[in-house]
C-alpha cells in the first residue's frame, strides 16, 4: 500500500475510463461530430469568412451550444453504465475514497473534451496565416472554453449517478445545461427584468453560463469566472459523490 | 476472530431484506450461505464487504467495523460479488492491474500482485484477450484473481459457482478448498452438494435469519440429507 491510497485510485480509474473510451467507438464519434458541427457553424452560420476578420469570435460563440449537447453524451456512461453493469459494486467494495472515483471519472471524460478542443487548433493556425489576431486572447478563450467544457462534464456526471440509464442522464444534463446556460440569453433576461426588475434579472444572469464565457470570449480573464466555473464543477463533484454514497444506504 | 457479524439488519423500504444476522468466522473455516432466493444472503455479503451499509448491528474484519472505518476494513476482505462483474473490453491483465491500482499499490506492486493472483487463480494463457470473449468459467476465475489481488485472509464469494458447467464448477471448488486452508471463506450457493464437499459450516438463512448454522454433517445426521434440512427449515414451498 503506498502512503496515498486516494491518488493512486483516482489515477486508476482515470486511466481506466480513458482507456475505456478509447476502446470503443463513444469517444471517436464523439470527437468527428463535434469537429464537423463546430465547422459547420463557425463557417456557415458564424460567417467565418465574410467577417473579415482575423479572430476566433465566429469559432467560439457557438461552445456553449455544442457542448450543451454533446458533452452531456460523453458523461452520460460515467455512473450509469456502473450501475447497469454492476461494475459499481466492484469499485464500491474498493477500500477508496467515493472522491477518488468521482474525480478520477471526471477528469478522463474532461480529457477527452480537451482532445477535442486540441483538435480544433488548425483553425487557430489559419487566422494567423490569414491576418494577425490577437493571440493571448484565443489563448484566453480557448482556457475558458475547456473549463467550460469542464462544467457542463460535471453536470453530466452528477445526473449520471442518478439513474441506471445512460439515455435519462443525458437528457437531464441537456435540461439542466440548457437552463444554465439559456439563463444569460438577451431575450431570456428581458423577460425576467419585464417581471421581476432589472436587478434580479442581472443577478440571475451572474449564475449564467453563457454570461461567464462571453466575457472570456473577448480575451478578458475575470477571476470570478474562473471562480464561478471551478465552483460550479465542484459542487457537481460533490453532488455527484454524495448520489454514489447514497447508494450504500440503499 | 476474522470475522465478527452481530445483529446485522438491513431494510429496503419496508422490506426487511436481513433480520439481525450474527455470527462469527476464524481462519480455516468455510463457510456455506445456504438460503431460498431473497433470503438475505447477498445483503449480508453486501454488507461484510462495505458495498451497503447496515441498518443496525456491525460487521467487523479483525474487529474494525465496516461501517464505520469501512477502508480499513475493505483493505482486508476479498470480495467476489454475484455474477462476478468485469469490465468486458479490457483484457483481464489490464483489469487486474486496474483494481490493484485502485487499492492503492504502486505500478510494480501492482504488477507482482496480477501475477501472482493470476496464478492462485490459475488464468493461465488467456490473460492478454478482451474479457468478454472469454468463457464464463474463465470469467469468473478473473474475478476471483480480483479479489485474491491483495491476499486478504477473508474472502467472501457470492455464488462463485453459479451457471458454471460441471468442469468448471469442479475447478472452482478445487481453489476454493485450496484457498480456505489458511483463510476465512464466505460462500453463498444453491448447490447443496457443494456445501458438502467443501463447507467445514452451513448456515442456513431463511426471511433473513438464520435458522440453522451447523457442520453438514451434522444436517445431514439430523435431518437425512442437506436438501431435507433445506426444506425443512426453510418452509419448503415456492413463495411468491
Amino acid at each position: 500500500m503506498t502512503k496515498r491510497p486516494g491518488l493512486s485510485s483516482m489515477l486508476a480509474v482515470y486511466r481506466r475510463e480513458l482507456l475505456s473510451y478509447l476502446t470503443t467507438p463513444t469517444a471517436y464519434v464523439f470527437i468527428a461530430v463535434f469537429l464537423f458541427a463546430i465547422g459547420l457553424f463557425t463557417f456557415q452560420v458564424g460567417g467565418f469568412f465574410d467577417a473579415r476578420r482575423a479572430d476566433l469570435t465566429a469559432f467560439f460563440t457557438f461552445h456553449p451550444w455544442i457542448f450543451m449537447v454533446f458533452l452531456p453524451a460523453i458523461a452520460m456512461r460515467l455512473w450509469a453504465e456502473e450501475a447497469r453493469s454492476g461494475a459499481l459494486e466492484l469499485l464500491l467494495t474498493l477500500p477508496a475514497p467515493t472522491w477518488a472515483l468521482v474525480a478520477g471519472k471526471f477528469l478522463a471524460a474532461w480529457t477527452v473534451a480537451a482532445v477535442a478542443l486540441l483538435l480544433t487548433i488548425p483553425l487557430w493556425i489559419t487566422v494567423n496565416i490569414l491576418g494577425s489576431p490577437d493571440n493571448a486572447a484565443i489563448f484566453t478563450a480557448y482556457l475558458a472554453s475547456l473549463l467550460l467544457a469542464g462544467a457542463y462534464i460535471a453536470i453530466g456526471s452528477a445526473m449520471s449517478a442518478l439513474t441506471q440509464a445512460q439515455i435519462v442522464a443525458f437528457v437531464l444534463a441537456v435540461l439542466i445545461s440548457f437552463l444554465l446556460t439559456a439563463l444569460g440569453l438577451p431575450l431570456v433576461l428581458d423577460f425576467f427584468s419585464g417581471m421581476i426588475g432589472g436587478g434580479v434579472a442581472e443577478a440571475i444572469a451572474r449564475f449564467s453560463l453563457l454570461h461567464h464565457f462571453d466575457a472570456a470570449q473577448r480575451g478578458v480573464v475575470e477571476f470570478r469566472s474562473v471562480f464561478y466555473y471551478v465552483s460550479l464543477i465542484a459542487l457537481c463533484l460533490g453532488f455527484t459523490a454524495l448520489a454514489v454514497d447514497a447508494r450504500r444506504g440503499g | 476472530m476474522l470475522l465478527q457479524v452481530e445483529g446485522l439488519r438491513k431494510t429496503f423500504g419496508r422490506r426487511v431484506a436481513v433480520d439481525g444476522i450474527g455470527f462469527s468466522l476464524d481462519v480455516g473455516e468455510i463457510v456455506g450461505f445456504l438460503g431460498p432466493n431473497g433470503a438475505g444472503k447477498t445483503t449480508t455479503m453486501r454488507m461484510i464487504a462495505g458495498y451497503l451499509e447496515p441498518d443496525d448491528g456491525a460487521a467487523k474484519v479483525f474487529n474494525i467495523d465496516v461501517a464505520q472505518d469501512r477502508r480499513r476494513a475493505q483493505e482486508r476482505v476479498g470480495y467476489l460479488p454475484e455474477g462476478a462483474p468485469l469490465y468486458g473490453e479490457m483484457t483481464p491483465w489490464d483489469f487486474l492491474r486496474f483494481i490493484a491500482e485502485a487499492r492503492g499499490m504502486s505500478r510494480e506492486a501492482a504488477r507482482h500482485a496480477v501475477r501472482r493472483a493470476s496464478q492462485d487463480a490459475r488464468l493461465g494463457d488467456s490473460i492478454e484477450r478482451p474479457i468478454e470473449t472469454l468463457s464464463k468459467g474463465y470469467r469468473r476465475r478473473v474475478g476471483f484473481a480480483a479479489a485474491l489481488l491483495h491476499d486478504p485472509m477473508l474472502l467472501i464469494l457470492d455464488e462463485p459457482t453459479d451457471g458454471l458447467d460441471p468442469n468448471q464448477r469442479h475447478a472452482v471448488r478445487d481453489l476454493i478448498k485450496k484457498l480456505g486452508e489458511e483463510r476465512g471463506l464466505i460462500i453463498s450457493t444453491h448447490m447443496l452438494e457443494e456445501v458438502e464437499a467443501v463447507c467445514t459450516r452451513a448456515i442456513i438463512i431463511d426471511k433473513g435469519r438464520i435458522v440453522a448454522d451447523k457442520t453438514p454433517q451434522a444436517l445431514i445426521e439430523e435431518h437425512g440429507s442437506l436438501e431435507r434440512a433445506f426444506t425443512a427449515l426453510t418452509g419448503g414451498e415456492e413463495r411468491a
